[in-house]
């Protein structure tokens, strides 16, 4: 018999008998709501404790905000995508004198070394975001793909304040993640990478981005 | 792990479950227990056919033996009154411990029933005779341990130390680290030794650094745990179950 | 249980000594009770409303039960989703297996090195040791793995793997091994160490990582972390294994919600991780990134057994945040190396029992004050000290209800000798007459005891037996009571 046969049915051929599944009530996490504007304070809030660098701009000058950053931090260059509106928006507005636009046009195997050691940050947008846990909601694309938020060292992510869910329940629930079936990838982002394995002292950027950058375009 | 309790109005009788270690070690305590249940106007039974919970042989595995001795407890208790126990942990084997023991046992009907009337003393006191405390002592200065038992599977952290509040005379001060257990754990502390006597060590440290007068608990268990450690470290601290220092401030002159 | 049983073997019958030899030593006990009153503090500050917390318990202890109880459909569905979705479902039957089945992958892919997130299901089957067997390199990403692996150690903590180290510890032991500088600025020491494995990213063959929740509605393993290194263990690499315990599968995606809320609350106080890593599928056409194969890896070892009971059961709800061991006043004590298994504290005393038998592991179960702290906090109501006391009863077969349990190593703890001392003292304690007659209980204390009193008065003074008994003193007075 396979292992697989085996073990299912030792499960199925259980000793005390069927079990019966207790009711779920899912009130207390349902039961988390907050107004619009209330949901970007939390957010604000949440993903700042956790080390995020939060700004709050508007449509029109989200871009002068970024280029202003991007030249204050001493970036060389930035990974951009696209075809995204975010990134298409950055395109046309950049200017020569600000670093080098940077794109994922070809799969990881080609610039692997180029990625992990020659780019200083990247912007992505996002799907959506979480106030309740200050957390970023991106499903990476072959637009925006997976290590674009991962690698570089300063990761922006831009962020519409209507974006803004309740809970990440709420985010399952409301946008059908299951009817329409789940990605290849789909993450939650809180904060620039952190460790505390050093005697419980907080270290940033260990694996990942050391600095995560939000807009909040209201 | 326990569920609210509703408590009953105070009864005329109750009877009274004095635990082994009480017994042997501190009846002192038993006796000031039933003088301040006595002194609510209640008539205390205290069946002398009763011996032990039961509770050393369920905590080493041997519930075959536990099952025997706790059947013969069940019988001690034929009237509907409350059972009284001076301690938090015999009475949450009781309470918590019996149905399980007797499931699917000739005995589990009435191990339900004397389960749901078992009550710890100092939560009787309180809860259920609404005890009102005057402080006849010398101004002291106390610490409270209340034994995990009484605080996590009875639900009674606050009892003790507001059964204390009452006392005018009465400074009660808080150790580092009050919840931790003090390493009794019944046959634990001989079982390992060295882990029971690095957390007794340090469960005196905490109350010493206090400078508490004496010691209160509602576990002759921790008591005798903690008070033997003490001694030995000589330290100044004594101990007292809290039956008998409520019975002594009541009535010291 | 698995090749590596010889080695758990000989750490059990070192018990007393490890746990001696840990309680000696200062740093340890320093390091430890730093470190749990730390993480105690911030889990009490993650759950300022207490009925919320309550009500999320109830909640994930009931989605925890509900998946359990209909554990085989649900890894059908789980390996059903995942298929059509591209990726490998294997199942082992224990770690050996485990490690044959990922061992074979490695071969296939001609790969020469392997980067790891963190597992503690490869800690269970100790993966490292059978791949370098095999010539193949394993390598630790997690800082806290890194650090343990680079000590030749193994993990102290579920989640905290060289909690027992202090800065000063880890800054040599990289200085030794990998030539940093001596530094007590964690930054620097945290930047040294992604710049090395940065490098191992790069080059790895195969990446391999555990799995917190594995979702049977849509196919999908979730990964729980702050580092990123499970991102790029699972990203970087053209390969992917996920390994996980057959028990860590939920039903629906929903279900993840509050677990992940307890989950991080309870482990480090954190409100959310850094990342929460949802992988339902290798690379698809035009991706641009991400492992051209994806393989789930399912283990049983021991577990579809502690599925057979009611009581047993509730041990397979773990989540393995490690708030039990964070709130255990004897794991503070010992750390987690003195236990000798691959899960230390109370979890670990309630699970190692049936991955490793109870002949094996008969020290653990009774390694416990039943103070029942482990329960308060555990996320997912597991009743821990009950379990506890219900393995005590296995290790001495002392429930004859309990004779076909089929639990490893039942009575294996049992001696003609302790037996004995329980019978006479369930005879004298069944009959008030008999316990009376000898002022009964002072007697058979001193008999149960006889050679255990020595271990109570090296740190205490004996206890003094009163004049009189309470039996006596009522009888005295001529109350009720006064006859029987």
């Amino acid at each position: 018999m396979s292992a697989r046969d085996a073990i299912l049915n030792r499960l199925r051929n259980r000793r005390d008998g069927e079990l019966t599944a207790p009711v779920s009530d899912f009130s207390v996490v349902e039961a988390k709501q907050w107004s619009v504007s209330d949901r970007v304070d939390l957010f604000q809030q949440k993903i700042e404790s956790v080390h995020a660098e939060v700004h709050r701009v508007s449509q029109t000058d989200w871009l002068d905000k970024l280029k202003a950053l991007v030249q204050a931090k001493g970036l060389n260059n930035l990974l951009v995508p696209q075809k995204a509106q975010v990134g298409v928006d950055i395109r046309q507005q950049w200017s020569d004198d600000l670093p080098e636009l940077l794109s994922y046009g070809q799969p990881i195997e080609g610039w692997k070394a180029e990625l992990f050691s020659g780019v200083d940050g990247a912007v992505t947008d996002v799907r959506s975001a979480i106030a309740e846990t200050g957390s970023l909601v991106l499903w990476p694309d072959n637009d925006q793909p997976r290590l674009m938020s991962l690698v570089p060292p300063v990761h922006f992510a831009i962020v519409d304040a209507d974006q803004l869910k309740n809970t990440f329940h709420e985010v399952i629930r409301s946008e059908g993640w299951v009817n329409q079936g789940m990605p290849t990838n789909a993450l939650l982002i809180s904060g620039p990478s952190k460790t505390a394995d050093i005697e419980q002292t907080l270290a940033y950027g260990v694996h990942g981005p050391k600095e995560l950058i939000v807009l909040i375009r209201q | 792990m326990s569920s609210i309790k509703l408590y009953p109005p105070k009864p005329e009788k109750v009877y009274f479950f004095g635990t082994c270690l009480v017994d042997m070690f501190y009846p002192d305590a038993g006796m000031a227990g039933i003088q301040l249940l006595e002194r609510e106007g209640i008539e205390v039974i205290f069946p002398q056919d009763q011996t032990c919970c039961g509770q050393p042989a369920y905590t080493s595995g041997f519930h075959d033996q536990a099952r025997e001795v706790a059947a013969a407890q069940l019988t001690l208790f034929p009237q509907d009154y409350p059972v009284v126990l001076p301690s938090g942990s015999c009475a949450g084997m009781m309470r918590e411990h019996y149905p399980e023991l007797f499931t699917g046992q000739p005995e589990e009907a009435l191990a339900k029933n004397v389960a749901n009337r078992v009550y710890e003393l100092t939560e009787f006191l309180m809860h259920v005779c609404h005890i009102r405390l005057e402080d006849k002592g010398e101004p002291v200065k106390v610490a409270m341990h209340t034994s995990c038992s009484a605080r996590r599977e009875m639900g009674l952290g606050d009892v003790g130390p507001a059964l204390l509040g009452q006392l005018d005379n009465v400074e009660l001060v808080e150790q580092a680290r009050i919840k931790e257990c003090c390493g009794f754990g019944g046959a634990f502390s001989v079982r390992h030794p060295e882990i029971s006597e690095a957390m007794v060590t340090d469960k005196v440290e905490a109350i010493d650094a206090t400078g508490a007068d004496s010691m209160i608990t509602s576990d002759c268990g921790c008591m005798m745990n903690i008070t033997g450690a003490a001694e030995h470290m000589k330290k100044d601290f004594k101990g007292e179950h809290i039956a008998s220092f409520l019975w002594r401030r009541c009535h010291e002159s | 249980m698995s090749h590596n049983q010889s080695a758990a073997q000989g750490a059990v019958k070192a018990f007393h000594p490890r746990v001696q030899e840990a309680i000696n030593n200062p740093q340890i006990r320093a390091n430890f009770r730093k470190a749990m009153d730390g993480l105690m503090d911030k889990r009490l500050a993650a759950f300022p409303q207490d009925d919320e917390l309550q009500q999320l318990r109830d909640l994930a202890a009931a989605i925890r039960l509900r998946a359990l109880s209909k554990l085989p459909e649900l890894l059908e569905r789980l390996e059903a989703n995942l298929t059509a979705n591209g990726v490998k479902v294997h199942w082992a039957e224990n770690g050996d297996q485990a490690c044959q089945i990922i061992l074979d992958i490695c071969q296939q892919k001609n790969a020469k090195s392997v980067i790891k997130g963190k597992s503690m299901v490869s800690e269970e089957m100790e993966l490292n040791h059978y791949l370098e067997k095999h010539n193949i390199e394993a390598l630790e990403s997690d800082l806290g793995e890194y650090i343990v692996q680079l000590a030749e150690e193994t993990p102290s903590h579920i989640i905290m793997p060289a909690i027992h180290k202090n800065t000063d510890q880890i800054s040599d032991l990289m200085h030794d091994k990998t030539g940093t500088k001596r530094s007590r600025d964690v930054e620097y020491l945290t930047a040294e160490a992604r710049q090395q494995l940065r490098e191992r990213f790069e080059k790895a063959d195969i990446g391999v990582s555990g799995v917190n929740f594995a979702v049977a509605e849509t196919g999908t393993l979730c990964l729980v972390e702050n580092e990123g290194n499970g991102r790029l263990t699972t990203t970087v690499p053209p390969v992917h294994i996920a390994v996980t315990g057959i028990e860590k599968v939920v039903e629906n995606l929903e279900d993840v919600t509050p677990l992940l809320s307890l989950l991080t609350r309870s482990a480090t106080g954190q409100h959310i991780t850094t990342y929460f890593n949802m992988i339902s599928s290798p690379r698809k056409e035009g991706e641009l990134d991400g492992p051209e194969e994806v393989h789930l890896v399912l283990v049983d070892s021991g577990r579809s057994n502690i599925y057979q009971d009611d009581e047993l059961l509730d041990t397979l709800r773990c989540i393995r945040c490690g708030a039990c061991m964070n709130h255990c006043p004897v794991y503070t004590r010992i750390g987690g190396h003195a236990y000798g298994y691959t899960y230390p504290g109370p979890i670990g005393k309630i699970l190692m029992p049936h991955l490793a038998g109870l002949d094996d592991a008969k020290d653990l179960p009774s390694a416990s004050s039943l103070c029942g702290a482990c329960g308060e906090v555990c996320p997912v109501r597991i009743p821990i000290p009950k379990l506890l006391v219900r393995l005590r009863e296995e290790a001495v077969a002392g429930d004859s209800q309990h004779n076909d349990s089929g639990v490893k190593g039942r009575g294996s703890k049992r001696s003609t000798s302790e037996s004995l001392i329980w019978k006479s003292w369930a005879g004298m304690h069944k009959s008030g007459g008999l316990y009376r007659a000898g002022t009964g209980a002072a007697t058979v204390f001193r008999a149960l005891m006889p050679n255990k009193i020595g271990a109570w008065t090296k740190c205490r003074t004996a206890p003094k037996l009163a004049a009189s008994t309470l039996h006596q003193q009522v009888k005295a007075r001529g109350k009720n009571g006064g006859e029987s």
